[in-house]
């Protein structure tokens, strides 16, 4: 356990250092969320139903985005060849970078996405259902993301690849983060969707650091 | 008795000659079982009640759509066992396989296209079924592109296997979360569940066409892996040997 304490300083550390990073994940995410009305008109109405999904696919893109950071600074260095012959299990190691990695670039997201939902005409019922659903989603897309990202490290093309390699994988995520706010607007409640997120992040809590720590071993054979 | 051993072919050289061997029989078979079963289709099986003639692109699009899940599953069983075992043969094979899956997805993902467009007015809809093929293509082009992106064979062969592994994990959730986005979002308006009493010629010949499938899919992925051999092995003396002896 020790270990993931040490990591999680570690990488907290490094993250308030480049702030510059995090602040980029979370315009990217702006500007891309006030492009959709720009681009299909500003009728309330229309607006109103897009604006769940456009905030969940914009969040999707820009934690995809953001990934190509989870290892690159420290397969750059040598660390992460640290980090692997180390007799800790590597899939705490990974786990706690995951964790890192949300808190740096996808936790500013969750949090700003209520104020874009108000641009979007959503009530306030819709946009605690839309936070609670992407704090629930986006550790997610995270651990998945992990995967991803150890299997394109030192790629030519990695972060083009990546994105290749995981959007697939988010689908059902974004299904259920979005359904839960839609589910709540037409009345049906949003917990079924909301449950489903849980049991996808259970899922994927305990599996993915194990794949992506097998991935890692791969890349830097 | 004497009992074969099945060891031997796992390595490369051998089999690529054992390829060489099954690769006619199993083209002519396609060719007959394709002739035959688009006789049937077209000639034989009689015109469906409600759909007209145009229904007869299911004698290609039901194999296809069927041979393009079979097939990621059996790729990612190659690709799973040359991730544990190591052997190199298994990779080869899942290599060779994926663009094969990935041309059968394609096909069905037109032919319902052709269909959809007389059927229901539509070249499109975001069906369940539809968008989880869809997917289902996106996850094929993943594996072929993480794998042509590495140029070390065993980085990119193990790399291929874990992604897709991943795969075959999510189809499930993927398939069910589609099924249940697409309830919620829209109604029952288009029901793809035929009516359940199908002619008998029409699943004989839809059968047919399925196994012409199979004998297609595994001519042209032994073709393709006696490639992946030569292309890999081509530092080796029994390739050198084998080029010399072709001249």
């Amino acid at each position: 356990m020790t270990i993931v304490m040490w990591v999680l300083k570690r990488d907290l550390l490094l993250a308030m250092r480049r702030k510059s990073d995090v602040l980029t994940t979370l315009f990217f995410f702006v500007i891309m969320v006030s492009l959709f009305p720009l681009g299909v008109g500003p009728e309330p109405q229309l607006l109103k139903a897009m604006g769940p999904g456009v905030l969940w696919v914009a969040a999707l893109l820009a934690s995809m985005l953001s990934l190509g950071r989870l290892f690159a600074a420290d397969h750059g260095d040598g660390t992460l060849e640290q980090m692997l012959l180390c007799p800790e299990s590597l899939a705490l190691i990974v786990l706690a970078k995951t964790a890192v990695h949300w808190i740096a670039s996808e936790l500013p997201l969750v949090l700003m996405a209520p104020l874009l939902g108000l641009q979007f005409g959503l009530s306030g019922d819709a946009l605690w259902v839309l936070a609670l659903s992407l704090l629930l989603g986006t550790p997610v897309l995270s651990l998945v993301g992990a995967i991803g990202a150890s299997l394109t490290l030192g790629l030519r093309g990695g972060g083009v690849l990546v994105s290749l390699l995981v959007l697939p994988l988010y689908i059902p995520v974004l299904i259920f983060g979005a359904g839960a706010v839609d589910a709540n607007a037409s009345g049906l409640g949003a917990g079924g969707h909301l449950s489903l997120l849980g049991a996808l992040l259970v899922l994927a809590l305990l599996a993915t650091p194990k794949a992506a720590a097998a991935a890692l071993r791969i890349s830097l054979e | 008795m004497s009992t074969i051993n099945w060891y031997k072919y796992a390595s490369p050289a051998s089999f690529y000659g054992l390829a060489g061997k099954m690769i006619p029989g199993f083209a002519a078979l396609s060719g007959i079982l394709f002739i035959v079963g688009l006789y049937i289709g077209f000639f034989v099986a009689p015109t469906d009640a409600q759909q007209g003639e145009a229904y007869r692109i299911i004698f290609i699009h039901v194999p296809a759509a069927w041979m393009s899940m079979f097939i990621y599953v059996i790729m990612a069983i190659y690709a799973g066992i040359g991730l544990a075992f190591n052997t190199r043969l298994s990779s080869m094979m899942a290599q060779a396989l994926a663009p094969t899956g990935a041309l059968f997805c394609s096909i069905a993902l037109f032919t319902g296209a052709f269909w959809g467009k007389p059927m229901w007015g539509a070249w499109w809809v975001w069906d369940a079924r539809l968008t989880s093929q869809l997917i289902l293509f996106f996850l094929y082009i993943g594996f072929i592109s993480l794998q042509a992106a590495i140029d070390d064979p065993k980085r990119s062969d193990r790399a291929g296997a874990l992604i897709a592994l991943v795969g075959v994990v999510n189809v499930p959730i993927i398939y069910f979360s589609v099924k249940w986005w697409n309830t919620l979002h829209q109604g029952a308006s288009i029901n793809l569940t035929r009516a359940p009493s199908m002619a008998h010629t029409m699943l004989a010949g839809m059968l047919i066409m399925a196994l012409a499938c199979w004998m297609y899919a595994i001519a042209v992925t032994l073709y393709r892996v006696r490639l992946v051999i030569l292309e890999r092995e081509r530092h080796s003396t029994w390739v050198a040997q084998l080029l010399k002896d072709m001249k």
